[in-house]
């Protein structure tokens, strides 16, 4: 038996299935991302009506640096239980989460204000047609990682989180930078090109 | 899990609800594609049933068999069935029986989520069906869906159809999707990550390549879909205004995003056929596969420009001649990997030493078919052609070329050839050639016919038409070719339910096969291989049968 040729295309490891799946998932939501991108760019400047974004967006900076830097939380959560340190690999991910629950709240806040101040809903124009679903999606997204992340400081305080869980970890945190990079994406086109 | 290998002596003594609980909880790929294609092939006789009736209502001009509402219903419903209740969840059922055994491994990556995958399918079409019941809503307006396959805008706003029945339509497609996204996550997991030793991708069976190449094509189109779904539902529910062109929406905005899945989609069903008959026909040869780098490059520039093709389907929206020209030579293009790959099939027929079984005559009516509906397809591609004949009869008939003188024949040459190993059973041959005659000629009689009255302007979707046209005969030709058909389809259900139980004992290699899923048992056991078969060559299966003279010095 001709050992390259064994080695060649042998079963990889474990960690490459969660891998490559993650990776697939996320090519699938960022297909999913990018219709309602579309649809948000085709619609910039048709709204028949107001209110129009110009008069009601505010950048929402906190919200954003927030969840930019949660990004850079998480990663050293997940190294250090790659290290072993479960401790710390909790303290890390409980800060990723509040991060992530201020950008939350502060979505929560806009929409607040934009549906009794300004009275925009998803029926009074194009721009909320269009900004709801968006927003509303990326928001959900950032819902579903909070919850995996909660899942994993919970699992953490318990002792049920080890650290050959790492990989795991890994994962959720592969699916939190991508829920991250396409907030740039939202923001760019909301809050930068659609004002 | 422990419900995945029960003793054989235990599945004897097991009664049948035991039986039912073990198909029911299975995680078993083997299990699940037979599932798959079990179901797509119910929908597929319900579907073709429905396509009977609107035959009949055409047969003669002025007939009052279906009134129109009905007729509606039937085309919508045969449409949406035939796509995402009979094409994907049959193609995708192959990848989840073969894809595994032919690469060496064990199971699929993430076998849980394939179970899911099949059940939330099964629901969907379930939910779309169940819309013959519950459509009508509140409102008491409706049953079935009756908004074309497609279901343009504005015609799926509230205004145009209120009650349920386009709801059932959106969510039902929208949980299939679900579903058929997981499978296709999981078959490029597999594909990349679990093949056995010696499986280089280049070694790869062209099936497999095939599977990953619409798998993530999938991972691309099927999420727009999904997101369109969800903007109907917005605009249905919340008053949103996507599609609704009273507020500043843009109808043909769905058009864009239905058909960016739409067209691939046709790939995503037909390079599987392609793959079942590049599988058959070096079998049925006796040669290995004529140009396999070819074909798979074919293969994959197919999936490629596949996603710049779609607005071919709008050329009579008026898109303008920059865009219409783009999208016209795009779907050109197309033709070229597609064209190399009928090269492909008969270089390696060329020479060979043929085997007339009728898996092999089932790809060899294939060739003719395809040919023929390639050919109408670059017709179309010609954007003032299309102009003329959009949304006539030849369009109907070149695309029924395609789904069903293409792909479903070779969907029914993949069953002849792989359920001996399904099932340990082959399949009567006598009536697989009484199938596969009578298949071809109704075929032939309906759609080779269509053509026709296509060219002499019948438009589709009309429910009856005038007697003054011209189309009579062509008409009646059409509808008498579906007995024939349906002749054709009784007699493989019946050589399914004969063979399942009295059918010749097949062997682990009944045809002399090359591929791994021929190297373990028929049917094989949960765990697919005892000791997992080490790959030297693009014909395993040859080098382990014939050590003296192994493959790879050839490739």
């Amino acid at each position: 038996m001709n050992a390259a040729a064994t080695m060649a295309g042998h079963e990889m490891s474990h960690a490459w299935r969660g891998r490559v799946g993650m990776i697939g998932l996320i090519v699938a939501e960022a297909s999913l991302f990018s219709v309602f991108v579309v649809a948000y760019l085709f619609y910039i400047g048709k709204s028949l009506n107001g209110p129009f974004p110009k008069e009601v967006l505010e950048l929402p900076v906190l919200g954003t640096i927030c969840l930019l830097s949660s990004s850079a939380t998480v990663a050293l959560g997940a190294r250090a239980l790659g290290r072993g340190d479960v401790r710390r690999a909790g303290l890390w991910l409980l800060v990723t989460v509040a991060l992530g629950a201020i950008f939350v709240a502060g979505t929560a806040r806009e929409w607040c204000e934009l549906i009794w101040r300004h009275h925009l809903t998803i029926g009074a124009n194009l721009f909320g047609t269009t900004f709801y679903p968006l927003v509303g999606l990326h928001a959900s997204h950032v819902i579903a990682g909070l919850v995996m992340l909660g899942l994993c400081v919970v699992f953490a305080w318990t002792g049920a989180l080890r650290p050959a869980h790492h990989e795991r970890v890994e994962m959720v945190s592969w699916y939190w930078h991508f829920v991250d990079a396409v907030w740039v994406v939202v923001f760019t086109v909301v809050y930068v090109i659609g004002r | 899990m422990s419900t995945l290998s029960p003793t054989i002596a235990g599945e004897v003594r097991a009664g049948a609800l035991e039986r039912l609980h073990g198909w029911v909880t299975t995680v078993d790929h083997k299990r699940l594609g037979i599932m798959y294609v079990a179901a797509g092939l119910v929908f597929f006789v319900i579907a073709g049933l429905e396509a009977s009736l609107m035959r009949l209502q055409l047969a003669w001009p002025g007939l009052e068999i279906v009134p129109p509402e009905t007729f509606n219903r039937l085309f919508t419903m045969h449409g949406t069935s035939m796509v995402f209740l009979v094409g994907i969840p049959i193609v995708f059922g192959f990848g989840n029986y073969l894809v595994p055994l032919m690469i060496g491994a064990r199971d699929l990556a993430f076998p849980r989520l394939n179970a899911f995958g099949f059940w939330v399918f099964l629901f969907g079409g379930l939910l779309l069906h169940f819309s013959v019941i519950g459509g009508e809503g509140l409102y008491g307006a409706g049953s079935a869906p009756a908004v074309g396959w497609f279901a343009y805008a504005p015609l799926t706003s509230q205004a145009f159809t209120p009650g349920n029945a386009t709801d059932y339509w959106n969510l039902a497609v929208l949980v299939t999707g679900f579903g058929t996204i997981a499978t296709a996550v999981n078959l490029v997991t597999t594909t990349l990550t679990m093949r056995g030793p010696g499986m280089t991708l280049g070694r790869m069976p062209i099936f497999v390549w095939i599977m990953l190449t619409v798998s993530a094509m999938t991972l691309l189109i099927l999420p727009p879909l999904s997101a369109a779904q969800i903007m109907l539902l917005l605009d249905r529910y919340l008053g949103a205004h996507f599609f609704d062109t009273q507020a500043g929406g843009s109808a043909v905005m769905w058009q864009h995003f239905f058909w960016f899945f739409g067209h691939p989609e046709v790939y995503v069903l037909m390079l599987p056929g392609f793959g079942f008959v590049s599988e058959i026909i070096p079998v049925f040869s006796r040669k290995v596969i004529f140009g396999y780098p070819t074909l798979v490059a074919a293969t994959v520039s197919i999936g490629a420009v596949a996603l710049g093709t779609w607005a071919h389907h709008m050329f009579a929206v008026g898109l303008g001649a920059p865009i219409t020209s783009v999208f016209a030579a795009s779907t050109m293009l197309i033709a070229v990997p597609t064209g190399i790959k009928i090269f492909n099939w008969l270089g390696t027929m060329y020479g060979g030493k043929l085997r007339f079984k009728t898996p092999m005559l089932f790809c060899c009516a294939f060739l003719f078919q395809f040919l023929l509906a390639g050919l109408t397809g670059v017709m179309l591609a010609v954007a003032p052609f299309d102009w003329q004949l959009t949304d006539s009869y030849f369009v109907v008939a070149h695309f029924h070329f395609v789904l069903v003188g293409a792909l479903v024949f070779t969907i029914f040459g993949a069953i002849y050839y792989w359920f001996p190993k399904v099932t340990g059973r082959l399949l009567s041959e006598r009536l697989g050639r009484w199938h596969f005659w009578l298949f071809v000629i109704g075929f032939n009689v309906t759609f080779l016919t269509m053509h026709g009255q296509g060219v002499l302007g019948m438009p589709r979707r009309i429910y009856t038409y005038p007697a003054d046209r011209g189309w009579e005969l062509w008409n009646l030709v059409t509808t008498l070719g579906v007995p024939i058909q349906i002749l054709g389809v009784a007699i493989f259900v019946l050589n399914v339910l004969f063979s399942l139980r009295r059918g010749a004992p097949a062997g682990d290699d009944p045809w002399d096969a090359w591929t791994l899923e021929w190297a373990t048992t028929s049917p094989p056991p949960p765990y697919n291989f005892e000791v997992i078969p080490v790959t030297t060559s693009r014909r395993p299966l040859w080098d382990l049968k014939h050590p003296d003279d192994p493959d790879g010095p050839h490739e």
